[in-house]
């Protein structure tokens, strides 16, 4: 399955307060919580994003507290999925638990620049970028894995299995 | 095979004799914990599972800290939330306002988490149980959740690497400033999925409170876990406050590690957090000379009674500077009133300082002391990201409670020798 989108450039270690302030945590709703994401280093993102965008970013992106918001305010504000050069522990886990598709590859944060459209390939891993043609390789997601982040994350994914 | 302190509480929980790291297991767990910004989440998926009860209502403890006493109606609700679970699921383990203290300093404190234990917590700080010589490891809501349903996780098995601390402490110096000294040398994701071990004579001499913090900050070199095997010190903490059977596992002499660091601990000076990341360190006679509008001791890196005790002692009956606010929040009642029967807490508000009920408040920049535009923070907290403790123009420096007394006293970040 494809992911295709406008890409949106953070640096290394992007961390959870960032992502999603503190004070925000008081919801758990996926639309209020996109409302704030990146708000402290840039209050008009959510507004700029468009369902389908994509980040790429540099190392550790993630890293910080387990909090789930996170990744489902990166989710409910539209993102498609999150490339970087490498992923914090928690986000990692909680980014497919939440349904986030996220790849890990070498050479994404020089080689693709924000603006440029980039598809994700999730059963081979490859990585395009249209607007400069340059290639780059993420590991794939496993089918059941891509049943997981289509399910909408772990529990959907659990609770559709159980039903008959 | 030769196993570490981690592999043989896995494979033992797993049931097999040996496992390597990579290896994919699923384990019962000890203990499952959530606060109030987390157990909402797993609280509501439980339910949407329509499972009849808990695996065992006496393996989870539901701690509402972080935003409480609730610090606004939506807090409320959250708290409300996990009253109503607990209630209706017979949870043992949920602290009211009274009882409640941080997670992290509450449970060890209550007998909840021993050595050889396998304990899961929506809460990247969970890894502190680790300094008791558990394996105790920061997980999502989600994976809370189906562990509240199945009494089981499933794990890969870490690498181990191993920190070996020997020398003589220099005066002042705790285990935050070796904590911050090594996360400073190997970085934010110098341990990134990896099973931190610290070990030497340093860490066999270190109270039970220097290895907590120790283990606390592990998540803040990526880490999977922190950990210490257990001994004298871990016994004599454990034995009074253990309410069931616990096993103590030791790392084998030649047990593999993925990398072995050593440090001279005798040249380490107190050391300080710079914005915006943990690995941002420097020695305290290298700071130069930071204003400062606010001091912090507290959080569950710091705000045990040991640590209060040695802000106190810094303090010494003096007032801090008029420009700086100083909040202390000891960790839990109990702590509150051990620093009460000591008359610490006399000597916090005589320094002009205030006392807060048990909360993570400030740390996360919840509330309970927030940081306006362009103030900065000298704290014993654990992260110093952008906006951690208010706007985002604020300031959070991170130091052990000696040097944030001290720096509340002068005004400026500053070592207790300055005094």
């Amino acid at each position: 399955m494809k992911i295709e989108g406008k890409v949106w450039k953070f640096g290394d270690n992007v961390d959870t307060d960032v992502i999603i302030p503190a004070p925000y945590l008081v919801t758990t709703d996926m639309d209020e919580l996109a409302k704030h994401c990146f708000e402290g280093v840039d209050a008009s993102f959510a507004e700029k994003v468009r369902p389908g965008d994509i980040i790429v970013a540099g190392r550790n992106f993630g890293f910080g507290s387990s909090r789930e918001h996170a990744p489902m305010a990166i989710k409910g504000a539209g993102i498609s999925c999150v490339i970087a050069e490498g992923f914090a522990r928690l986000f990692f886990r909680n980014a497919f638990n939440m349904g986030l598709a996220i790849f890990e590859s070498s050479g994404v944060f020089q080689g693709i620049q924000e603006g440029d459209q980039v598809s994700v390939d999730q059963d081979t891993g490859e990585i395009i970028d249209h607007t400069n043609g340059k290639r780059f390789l993420a590991n794939p997601i496993p089918p059941f894995m891509q049943e997981l982040i289509e399910a909408g994350g772990l529990i959907s994914y659990v609770l559709n299995k159980r039903r008959p | 095979m030769p196993q570490t302190i981690t592999e043989k509480i896995l494979a033992a929980h797993a049931g097999r004799d040996t496992v390597v790291p990579g290896d994919l297991i699923n384990v019962p767990i000890d203990m499952a914990l959530a606060n109030d910004i987390t157990a909402p989440i797993a609280i509501d998926l439980f339910e949407k599972s329509q499972v009849q009860s808990v695996f065992d209502p006496e393996r989870i403890a539901l701690v509402p800290d972080h935003f409480v006493p609730n610090k606004d109606i939506r807090s409320a609700i959250q708290v409300q939330i996990m009253r109503t679970f607990a209630k209706k699921y017979h949870i043992k383990h949920f602290f009211e306002l009274g009882e409640m203290g941080i997670e992290h300093v509450l449970l060890p404190e209550q007998g909840l988490v021993l050595p050889g234990d396998v304990v899961i917590g929506a809460d990247s700080h969970t890894c502190t149980y680790g300094a008791l010589g558990a394996f105790a490891t920061g997980v999502g809501s989600t994976d809370v959740a189906a562990a509240m349903i199945t009494g089981e996780i499933w794990l890969k098995v870490p690498e181990s690497i191993k920190l070996t601390y020997h020398g003589q402490l220099r005066k002042w110096v705790t285990g935050k400033d070796l904590i911050l000294y090594t996360i400073g040398d190997i970085g934010v994701d110098g341990a990134t999925y990896q099973a931190m071990e610290f070990t030497g004579d340093v860490i066999k001499d270190l109270p039970m409170a220097d290895r907590m913090t120790m283990a606390n900050m592990a998540i803040e070199a990526g880490a999977k876990n922190g950990i210490i095997s257990p001994d004298e010190v871990t016994l004599d903490y454990i034995k009074p406050r253990a309410k069931r059977a616990f096993e103590c596992y030791t790392s084998d002499p030649d047990a593999a590690y993925a990398e072995v660091k050593t440090y001279d601990v005798s040249s380490i000076e107190p050391q300080v957090a710079f914005p915006y990341l943990p690995e941002n360190t420097r020695s305290i006679s290298g700071v130069g000379t930071i204003p400062i509008n606010q001091v912090v001791i507290g959080s569950c890196t710091n705000g045990r009674i040991e640590d209060l005790r040695l802000a106190a002692r810094v303090l010494n009956g003096r007032t801090i500077d008029k420009n700086v606010r100083f909040i202390i929040v000891p960790a839990t009642p109990m702590v509150y009133r051990q620093a009460m029967a000591e008359g610490l807490l006399e000597v916090f508000l005589s320094a002009k300082g205030i006392v807060s009920p048990p909360t993570c408040g400030p740390c996360l920049g919840g509330f309970m002391g927030i940081l306006g535009p362009g103030e900065r923070a000298v704290a014993t907290t654990n992260r110093n990201f952008v906006g951690r403790m208010g706007h985002s123009s604020s300031e959070v420096y991170l130091t052990n409670p000696a040097v944030a007394a001290a720096s509340a006293i002068l005004g400026r970040i500053a070592s207790p020798e300055e005094l």
